[in-house]
């Protein structure tokens, strides 16, 4: 119990300092906008400093205010809260599909590659290549093969696309780190389950997998986030409905006739953000017997 | 413990002719040993010296299995260093006390026996009688990384004898740390041998470490690596005052001119040491 509450104490501090943070964020903001020229600074035709007008950055309380206001003029339109909750809601489930299977397939080339050193030498280039090909690119091909798939008997969903090209930058991090994680043990550590005569399934259950969990943690964060933008670049490049992604792209199209509204989809892909990596810290809690300790090696 | 007992007459040791040669058959080929012949008895405690690339740990990673000679034959209690390993004829302890930090200090020690299956209850009933034997009975939950650099390579030397081996393989275990303890921990290593009737070959770079642990020093030279000299110690009984003794002076003396490779009979030469040892 103490243990647990010696590692909730720093989370709830950087939690602390976290909303300073924010805080200090709107300050600047609103400071900004009250010094700061309607037109911002322009050096030789290159403005160096945003306008400060109402049009380009509205106060914070006018996007707060937004949140309350139905989304659109006709009637039984639901608030701008609603309905970027909403979204969040969709493209969350889609990011956490794409998020769980890239860790899977993630951990899978590690352990793949950690056994057998020609799956490494075959593997790991094209792994970090994979990483370099635009989004943009691969999004026309998951829709089109996926429109040739039938899952389980059932038609292909559009979000399914979503959620693969999600997955694609996850497993990223989740492969490197734990391939990382994996080869961590010291050479004393394996010496000793090699003169046990410890198996191979021991030795990865024993000394491996725990040992990695250090660089796993990380990785599955860093996962958690790339998932969630792979998931609204996904949405935007497929034209799928119904997600946060979607909804930057139509409030947007309303910025000039009412300022605030497009700044409340990117304050809900934000929070998106912040509660994939915040659900990475609970495993993070959960785990922490095998991360090691401050100070300790 | 290993089905097939050896029997007592088999040294725990026996090397003969062995040569080791690291990537042989391309250029890069190192000769780290050649022949070697080494026979250590049961019980006894020989102790491996010599200056860096020497191959002294090589030869402790042949016996242990850890490396397979290229020539000769090792065997330990008469088997193959192979088949001694599977039977856990020997338990290992290294420089860097390779603790999992995510285990209790009791886990650490139980694992050689978890990972031969011995059931929960002997395990710690096992792991009871090592931790009194090495005086860490009241750090059994502690983690390793609240122990100090003495007390985690008690925990590994407790983990080396979990399988009650009659051959203990020491590689600079006590290399990290500071003199005080190091002596400290030398004699309890001793008692801990005394108890155990074990085995000892032990790897390293300090002389009086050698004298007073050993009752014999392997001296070994570089390039390629080979035993030039054995010099046995005959200090009986060891205690505090043994280090003051004038027998384990001239022990010293013998093992420091030994690794010179030439009788030096002038006591101020002193500085020009064999690189690599240091005289602690």
């Amino acid at each position: 119990m103490r243990l647990v509450l010696r590692r909730v104490a720093p989370a709830l501090r950087s939690g602390g300092y976290g909303v300073l943070a924010a805080g200090l964020l709107i300050l600047v903001w609103e400071g900004y906008k009250l010094i700061g020229s309607p037109d911002g600074v322009s050096v030789g035709g290159v403005r160096l400093l945003p306008r400060a007008d109402d049009a380009s950055m509205p106060h914070v309380g006018q996007i707060l205010e937004r949140f309350g206001r139905p989304e659109v003029a006709a009637a039984g339109s639901p608030t701008v809260l609603v309905a970027v909750l909403r979204a969040m809601w969709f493209s969350f489930r889609v990011a956490l599909a794409g998020w769980f299977g890239g860790v899977v397939v993630g951990m899978l080339l590690a352990l793949l590659m950690q056994r057998f050193r020609t799956a490494r030498d075959a593997l790991l280039p094209y792994v970090v290549v994979s990483q370099t090909v635009p989004l943009v690119a691969i999004a026309p091909v998951v829709v089109g093969w996926g429109g040739n798939l039938a899952v389980f008997g059932q038609p292909w969903q559009p979000w399914q696309s979503v959620a693969v090209i999600s997955g694609y930058l996850a497993f990223f991090p989740v492969a490197v780190g734990m391939l990382r994680g994996l080869d961590s043990p010291t050479a004393a550590q394996l010496g000793l389950m090699h003169s046990c005569a410890a198996s191979y399934w021991q030795t990865l259950i024993r000394l491996r997998l725990p040992a990695s969990v250090g660089h796993l943690i990380p990785a599955l964060r860093l996962a958690a986030a790339a998932s969630v933008v792979g998931a609204i670049v996904a949405e935007i490049s497929t034209g799928t409905r119904g997600g946060i992604g979607r909804l930057i792209i139509e409030y947007a199209q309303s910025a000039t006739g009412d300022p605030p509204k497009p700044w409340t989809a990117l304050l809900g892909a934000a929070a998106l953000g912040l509660v994939a990596a915040g659900m990475v810290g609970l495993a993070d809690l959960a785990l922490g017997r095998f991360t090691p300790a401050k100070g300790a090696r | 413990m290993s089905s097939l007992a050896p029997s007592p007459e088999d040294p725990a040791v026996s090397m003969t002719r062995v040569e080791k040669v690291f990537d042989s058959g391309r250029s890069g080929a190192v000769t780290a040993l050649t022949g070697v012949d080494l026979a250590v008895a049961p019980g006894e405690f020989v102790s491996l010296i010599g200056p860096s690339g020497c191959g002294k740990s090589t030869l402790l990673r042949l016996v242990a299995d850890l490396e397979t000679a290229t020539a000769g034959t090792v065997a330990v209690f008469g088997k193959s260093a192979h088949q001694a390993r599977l039977d856990q004829d020997y338990g290992i302890a290294f420089q860097s006390a390779g603790l999992l930090p995510w285990r209790t200090v009791r886990a650490n020690v139980e694992l050689p026996l978890e990972l031969r299956k011995v059931p929960r209850g002997r395990r710690r009933e096992r792991s009871d009688e090592l931790l009194a034997m090495v005086g860490l009975a009241d750090f059994s939950a502690a983690r390793p990384h609240q122990l100090s650099g003495g007390m985690q390579q008690r925990v590994a030397i407790a983990r080396a004898l979990a399988e009650q081996p009659r051959l203990l393989l020491m590689d600079e275990p006590f290399g990290a740390l500071d003199e005080m303890t190091r002596e400290r921990m030398q004699s309890e290593l001793l008692a801990i041998c005394e108890r155990t009737g074990c085995a000892v070959i032990f790897v390293t770079h300090s002389i009086p470490e050698a004298v007073y642990l050993s009752d014999r020093v392997v001296v070994m030279s570089p390039r390629p690596g080979r035993i030039t000299e054995i010099v046995p110690v005959s200090l009986g009984e060891r205690d505090e005052d043994t280090r003051e003794d004038a027998a384990f002076f001239s022990a010293v003396t013998a093992v420091r001119e030994a690794l010179r490779g030439h009788p030096d009979h002038s006591a101020h030469h002193a500085s020009s040491t064999v690189r690599g040892v240091d005289l602690r």
